[in-house]
Protein backbone atom coordinates (compact mmCIF):
# COMPACT_ATOMS: atom_id res chain seq x y z
CA UNK A 1 0.00 0.00 0.00
CA UNK A 2 0.93 3.67 -0.70
CA UNK A 3 0.83 6.02 2.82
CA UNK A 4 1.98 9.58 2.60
CA UNK A 5 5.12 10.61 4.92
CA UNK A 6 5.68 13.40 5.67
CA UNK A 7 4.57 13.95 2.07
CA UNK A 8 6.31 11.81 0.30
CA UNK A 9 4.37 8.63 -0.97
CA UNK A 10 6.21 5.61 0.21
CA UNK A 11 5.31 1.84 0.09
CA UNK A 12 4.57 -0.42 2.73
CA UNK A 13 3.40 -3.65 3.48
CA UNK A 14 0.05 -4.51 4.43
CA UNK A 15 0.01 -4.19 8.33
CA UNK A 16 2.07 -1.48 8.63
CA UNK A 17 1.77 0.23 11.84
CA UNK A 18 3.27 3.86 12.92
CA UNK A 19 6.15 2.51 14.53
CA UNK A 20 7.01 0.34 11.00
CA UNK A 21 6.88 4.26 9.80
CA UNK A 22 9.21 4.77 12.46
CA UNK A 23 11.54 2.26 12.52
CA UNK A 24 12.97 3.30 9.34
CA UNK A 25 13.56 7.01 10.26
CA UNK A 26 16.45 8.59 12.30
CA UNK A 27 14.12 10.14 14.84
CA UNK A 28 16.54 13.33 16.56
CA UNK A 29 16.63 13.54 20.18
CA UNK A 30 17.05 10.17 22.33
CA UNK A 31 14.84 7.49 22.27
CA UNK A 32 12.22 9.33 20.21
CA UNK A 33 11.64 11.69 22.68
CA UNK A 34 10.49 15.39 21.40
CA UNK A 35 8.48 13.50 18.70
CA UNK A 36 4.21 13.21 17.72
CA UNK A 37 2.82 11.57 14.96
CA UNK A 38 -0.10 12.30 13.60
CA UNK A 39 -2.59 10.03 10.69
CA UNK A 40 -4.82 12.57 9.10
CA UNK A 41 -5.96 15.09 11.86
CA UNK A 42 -5.42 12.18 14.33
CA UNK A 43 -2.87 12.72 17.35
CA UNK A 44 -1.70 8.93 17.69
CA UNK A 45 -0.24 9.06 21.10
CA UNK A 46 3.40 7.40 21.93
CA UNK A 47 1.61 4.32 23.44
CA UNK A 48 -0.63 3.55 20.34
CA UNK A 49 2.20 3.81 17.91
CA UNK A 50 2.93 -0.34 17.66
CA UNK A 51 -0.74 -0.76 17.03
CA UNK A 52 -2.11 1.89 15.03
CA UNK A 53 -2.71 0.16 11.75
CA UNK A 54 -2.26 2.06 8.43
CA UNK A 55 -4.42 1.96 5.59
CA UNK A 56 -3.64 3.13 1.90
CA UNK A 57 -3.71 6.55 1.07
CA UNK A 58 -3.16 7.66 4.81
CA UNK A 59 -1.34 10.57 5.65
CA UNK A 60 1.60 10.24 8.45
CA UNK A 61 2.52 13.87 9.75
CA UNK A 62 6.15 12.92 11.89
CA UNK A 63 7.12 16.00 13.26
CA UNK A 64 9.56 17.42 16.19
CA UNK A 65 10.87 20.26 17.71
CA UNK A 66 12.88 22.84 15.73
CA UNK A 67 14.05 26.23 16.73
CA UNK A 68 11.14 28.62 16.41
CA UNK A 69 9.59 32.18 17.70
CA UNK B 1 27.99 40.68 33.54
CA UNK B 2 24.86 38.97 33.64
CA UNK B 3 21.61 40.25 35.28
CA UNK B 4 20.91 37.65 38.06
CA UNK B 5 17.55 37.76 37.91
CA UNK B 6 17.02 34.90 40.86
CA UNK B 7 18.18 37.80 43.38
CA UNK B 8 15.15 39.81 42.53
CA UNK B 9 11.87 38.67 45.14
CA UNK B 10 9.69 39.87 42.45
CA UNK B 11 8.65 36.91 40.73
CA UNK B 12 5.87 36.13 37.70
CA UNK B 13 3.13 33.70 38.60
CA UNK B 14 1.77 32.60 35.52
CA UNK B 15 -0.19 29.28 35.40
CA UNK B 16 0.73 28.64 38.89
CA UNK B 17 4.58 28.28 38.29
CA UNK B 18 6.78 30.71 39.61
CA UNK B 19 9.29 32.05 37.30
CA UNK B 20 12.00 34.49 38.42
CA UNK B 21 12.55 35.96 35.14
CA UNK B 22 10.25 38.07 33.17
CA UNK B 23 11.88 37.53 29.66
CA UNK B 24 10.58 34.87 27.44
CA UNK B 25 13.41 34.05 25.18
CA UNK B 26 11.98 32.32 21.32
CA UNK B 27 14.60 30.19 19.51
CA UNK B 28 13.84 31.14 16.28
CA UNK B 29 16.54 32.74 14.20
CA UNK B 30 20.04 31.48 16.04
CA UNK B 31 22.37 30.27 13.51
CA UNK B 32 23.14 27.08 15.52
CA UNK B 33 22.39 25.21 18.41
CA UNK B 34 25.35 25.93 20.18
CA UNK B 35 24.31 29.97 19.93
CA UNK B 36 21.00 29.20 21.11
CA UNK B 37 22.34 27.88 24.62
CA UNK B 38 24.52 30.64 24.86
CA UNK B 39 21.68 33.33 24.94
CA UNK B 40 19.70 31.11 26.83
CA UNK B 41 22.41 30.93 29.40
CA UNK B 42 22.77 34.94 29.28
CA UNK B 43 19.82 35.62 29.50
CA UNK B 44 18.46 34.00 32.88
CA UNK B 45 14.84 33.03 30.77
CA UNK B 46 12.93 30.01 32.30
CA UNK B 47 10.51 29.45 29.80
CA UNK B 48 11.71 29.20 25.85
CA UNK B 49 9.19 28.66 22.91
CA UNK B 50 10.09 25.82 20.39
CA UNK B 51 8.39 24.78 17.15
CA UNK B 52 6.87 21.38 15.54
CA UNK B 53 8.03 20.60 11.85
CA UNK B 54 8.41 17.57 9.73
CA UNK B 55 11.48 15.43 11.27
CA UNK B 56 14.55 16.47 8.40
CA UNK B 57 16.45 13.28 8.58
CA UNK B 58 19.85 15.78 7.84
CA UNK B 59 19.62 17.96 11.26
CA UNK B 60 22.31 18.04 13.12
CA UNK B 61 21.61 17.94 17.26
CA UNK B 62 18.72 17.95 19.07
CA UNK B 63 16.88 21.04 20.16
CA UNK B 64 15.12 19.35 23.00
CA UNK B 65 18.16 18.06 24.37
CA UNK B 66 19.76 21.32 24.32
CA UNK B 67 17.20 23.16 25.83
CA UNK B 68 16.49 20.87 29.14
CA UNK B 69 20.02 20.53 29.56
CA UNK B 70 19.98 24.61 30.31
CA UNK B 71 17.34 23.76 32.86
CA UNK B 72 14.69 25.74 31.47
CA UNK B 73 10.54 24.91 30.43
CA UNK B 74 9.73 24.31 27.56
CA UNK B 75 6.74 26.63 25.66
CA UNK B 76 5.73 24.51 22.29
CA UNK B 77 4.38 27.30 19.64
CA UNK B 78 1.53 26.66 16.81
CA UNK B 79 3.39 28.95 14.70
CA UNK B 80 2.83 28.81 10.84
CA UNK B 81 -1.31 27.49 11.46
CA UNK B 82 -3.47 29.60 9.57
CA UNK B 83 -6.36 28.21 10.93
CA UNK B 84 -8.21 27.14 14.19
CA UNK B 85 -8.14 23.72 13.10
CA UNK B 86 -4.50 23.33 12.57
CA UNK B 87 -3.56 25.38 15.39
CA UNK B 88 -5.12 23.16 17.78
CA UNK B 89 -3.88 19.91 15.94
CA UNK B 90 -0.48 21.07 16.50
CA UNK B 91 -1.26 22.04 20.25
CA UNK B 92 -2.03 18.39 20.74
CA UNK B 93 0.77 17.24 18.65
CA UNK B 94 3.09 19.54 21.23
CA UNK B 95 1.85 17.90 24.36
CA UNK B 96 2.51 14.89 23.03
CA UNK B 97 5.93 15.31 22.08
CA UNK B 98 7.09 17.67 24.88
CA UNK B 99 4.68 16.29 28.09
CA UNK B 100 3.81 20.25 28.15
CA UNK B 101 0.02 21.58 28.71
CA UNK B 102 1.51 25.13 27.63
CA UNK B 103 0.83 26.43 24.21
CA UNK B 104 2.01 29.75 22.72
CA UNK B 105 -1.07 29.55 20.27
CA UNK B 106 -0.92 31.73 16.91
CA UNK B 107 -3.12 31.86 14.26
CA UNK B 108 -1.87 33.76 11.91
CA UNK B 109 -3.84 35.87 9.36
CA UNK B 110 -1.40 36.32 6.68
CA UNK B 111 1.90 35.59 5.55
CA UNK B 112 2.93 39.53 5.34
CA UNK B 113 2.08 41.06 7.69
CA UNK B 114 2.23 37.64 9.91
CA UNK B 115 -1.10 39.71 12.51
CA UNK B 116 -3.12 37.55 14.18
CA UNK B 117 -6.39 36.33 13.10
CA UNK B 118 -8.61 37.35 15.57
CA UNK B 119 -11.77 34.72 14.88
CA UNK B 120 -9.68 32.14 14.63
CA UNK B 121 -7.60 32.97 17.77
CA UNK B 122 -10.64 32.94 19.83
CA UNK B 123 -12.48 30.20 18.51
CA UNK B 124 -8.96 27.88 18.92
CA UNK B 125 -8.40 29.68 22.57
CA UNK B 126 -11.62 27.98 23.61
CA UNK B 127 -11.12 24.80 21.91
CA UNK B 128 -8.01 24.08 23.45
CA UNK B 129 -8.34 25.94 27.11
CA UNK B 130 -11.71 23.15 27.34
CA UNK B 131 -9.34 20.63 26.72
CA UNK B 132 -7.15 21.81 29.47
CA UNK B 133 -4.43 23.40 27.54
CA UNK B 134 -2.72 26.76 29.99
CA UNK B 135 -3.07 28.70 26.48
CA UNK B 136 -1.19 31.78 26.37
CA UNK B 137 -2.33 33.47 23.04
CA UNK B 138 -0.78 36.08 20.76
CA UNK B 139 -2.87 38.54 20.09
CA UNK B 140 -3.16 42.09 18.68
CA UNK B 141 -2.46 45.09 20.94
CA UNK B 142 -6.72 45.28 21.12
CA UNK B 143 -7.71 45.88 24.65
CA UNK B 144 -11.17 44.36 23.67
CA UNK B 145 -9.60 41.21 22.10
CA UNK B 146 -7.71 40.64 24.87
CA UNK B 147 -10.16 40.45 27.27
CA UNK B 148 -12.16 38.22 25.03
CA UNK B 149 -9.16 35.95 25.77
CA UNK B 150 -8.87 36.32 28.90
CA UNK B 151 -12.70 35.41 29.02
CA UNK B 152 -12.12 32.28 27.69
CA UNK B 153 -10.10 30.96 29.97
CA UNK B 154 -6.42 32.10 28.51
CA UNK B 155 -3.51 31.82 31.34
CA UNK B 156 -1.96 35.58 30.04
CA UNK B 157 -2.32 37.45 26.70
CA UNK B 158 0.76 38.03 24.86
CA UNK B 159 0.15 41.27 22.77
CA UNK B 160 2.41 42.82 20.29
CA UNK B 161 4.12 45.69 20.39
CA UNK B 162 4.50 45.56 16.40
CA UNK B 163 4.71 42.72 13.49
CA UNK B 164 6.86 39.76 14.64
CA UNK B 165 10.28 40.05 13.47
CA UNK B 166 10.38 43.61 12.61
CA UNK B 167 11.73 45.19 15.59
CA UNK B 168 9.68 48.40 14.92
CA UNK B 169 8.99 48.14 19.12
CA UNK B 170 5.79 49.06 21.03
CA UNK B 171 3.87 50.97 17.99
CA UNK B 172 0.76 51.83 20.02
CA UNK B 173 1.23 52.24 23.83
CA UNK B 174 -1.34 53.78 25.19
CA UNK B 175 -3.73 50.35 23.68
CA UNK B 176 -1.06 48.54 25.36
CA UNK B 177 -1.46 50.89 28.51
CA UNK B 178 -5.20 50.25 28.44
CA UNK B 179 -5.07 46.26 27.69
CA UNK B 180 -2.17 46.31 31.17
CA UNK B 181 -5.15 48.19 33.33
CA UNK B 182 -8.34 46.07 32.86
CA UNK B 183 -6.61 42.54 32.71
CA UNK B 184 -6.88 40.33 34.92
CA UNK B 185 -3.98 37.83 33.58
CA UNK B 186 -0.20 38.42 32.87
CA UNK B 187 0.29 40.68 29.92
CA UNK B 188 3.32 39.33 28.11
CA UNK B 189 4.77 41.69 25.25
CA UNK B 190 5.12 38.91 21.98
CA UNK B 191 6.49 40.54 19.41
CA UNK B 192 8.05 43.81 18.21
CA UNK B 193 11.43 44.52 20.34
CA UNK B 194 14.11 45.68 18.60
CA UNK B 195 16.62 46.41 21.35
CA UNK B 196 16.67 46.63 25.11
CA UNK B 197 15.29 49.97 24.83
CA UNK B 198 11.81 48.29 23.69
CA UNK B 199 11.59 45.82 26.49
CA UNK B 200 12.08 48.51 29.22
CA UNK B 201 9.33 49.97 27.84
CA UNK B 202 7.14 47.34 27.87
CA UNK B 203 8.08 46.49 31.61
CA UNK B 204 7.75 50.30 32.28
CA UNK B 205 4.13 50.25 30.51
CA UNK B 206 3.43 47.35 33.21
CA UNK B 207 3.65 45.03 31.11
CA UNK B 208 4.46 41.41 33.22
CA UNK B 209 7.31 39.94 30.61
CA UNK B 210 8.28 40.27 27.42
CA UNK B 211 8.58 37.32 24.74
CA UNK B 212 11.58 38.33 22.63
CA UNK B 213 13.46 35.89 19.58
CA UNK B 214 14.68 37.76 16.58
CA UNK B 215 15.91 40.91 19.07
CA UNK B 216 18.35 38.41 20.15
CA UNK B 217 18.70 35.62 17.84
CA UNK B 218 19.64 37.96 14.65
CA UNK B 219 21.54 41.06 16.88
CA UNK B 220 25.41 40.73 15.69
CA UNK B 221 26.13 39.47 18.80
CA UNK B 222 22.99 37.28 20.44
CA UNK B 223 25.04 36.61 23.74
CA UNK B 224 25.25 40.30 24.71
CA UNK B 225 22.02 40.85 23.12
CA UNK B 226 20.37 38.39 25.61
CA UNK B 227 22.05 40.52 28.57
CA UNK B 228 21.02 43.59 27.58
CA UNK B 229 17.52 42.94 27.10
CA UNK B 230 17.63 40.83 30.75
CA UNK B 231 18.73 43.98 32.20
CA UNK B 232 16.07 46.05 30.56
CA UNK B 233 13.74 43.82 31.63
CA UNK B 234 14.51 43.92 35.58
CA UNK B 235 15.26 47.79 35.05
CA UNK B 236 12.01 48.65 33.32
CA UNK B 237 9.90 46.40 36.18
CA UNK B 238 12.14 48.14 38.55
CA UNK B 239 11.13 51.75 37.66
CA UNK B 240 7.49 50.53 36.95
CA UNK B 241 7.43 50.14 40.67
CA UNK B 242 9.04 52.72 41.84
CA UNK B 243 7.04 55.11 40.03
CA UNK B 244 7.97 57.45 37.50
CA UNK B 245 7.20 61.19 38.06
CA UNK B 246 4.61 62.89 35.88
CA UNK B 247 5.14 64.46 32.30
CA UNK B 248 4.91 68.29 32.78
CA UNK B 249 5.09 70.63 29.40
CA UNK B 250 7.36 72.90 31.42
CA UNK B 251 10.30 72.79 33.71
CA UNK B 252 9.90 71.77 37.45
CA UNK B 253 12.81 73.17 39.68
CA UNK B 254 14.65 70.30 41.86
CA UNK B 255 16.58 73.14 43.45
CA UNK B 256 14.60 75.02 46.20
CA UNK B 257 14.48 78.52 45.64
CA UNK B 258 13.74 79.73 49.16
CA UNK B 259 17.28 81.18 50.58
CA UNK B 260 18.40 82.79 47.01
CA UNK B 261 20.77 85.02 47.89
CA UNK B 262 20.54 89.16 46.94
CA UNK B 263 23.74 90.05 45.27
CA UNK B 264 22.22 93.46 44.86
CA UNK B 265 21.98 95.78 41.43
Amino acid sequence: MIVSVNGTPTELAAGATVATVLAGLELPGSGGRGVAVAVGAEVVPRPDWERRALAEGDHVEILTAIQGG
Amino acid sequence: MAVDHRTTADPLILAGVTLHSRLFLGTGGFSSLEAMGEAIAASGTELVTLALRRVDPAARGSIVDVVEAAGVRLLPNTAGCFTARDAVLTARLAREAFQTDWVKLEVIGDDRTLLPDAPALLEAAETLVAEGFVVLPYTTDDPILARRLEDVGCAAVMPLGSPIGSGMGIGNPYNLSIMIERAGVPVVLDAGVGTASDAALAMELGCDAVLCASAISRARNPTAMARAIAGAVEAGRLARGAGRIPRRRHAEPSTPEAGMPDFGA
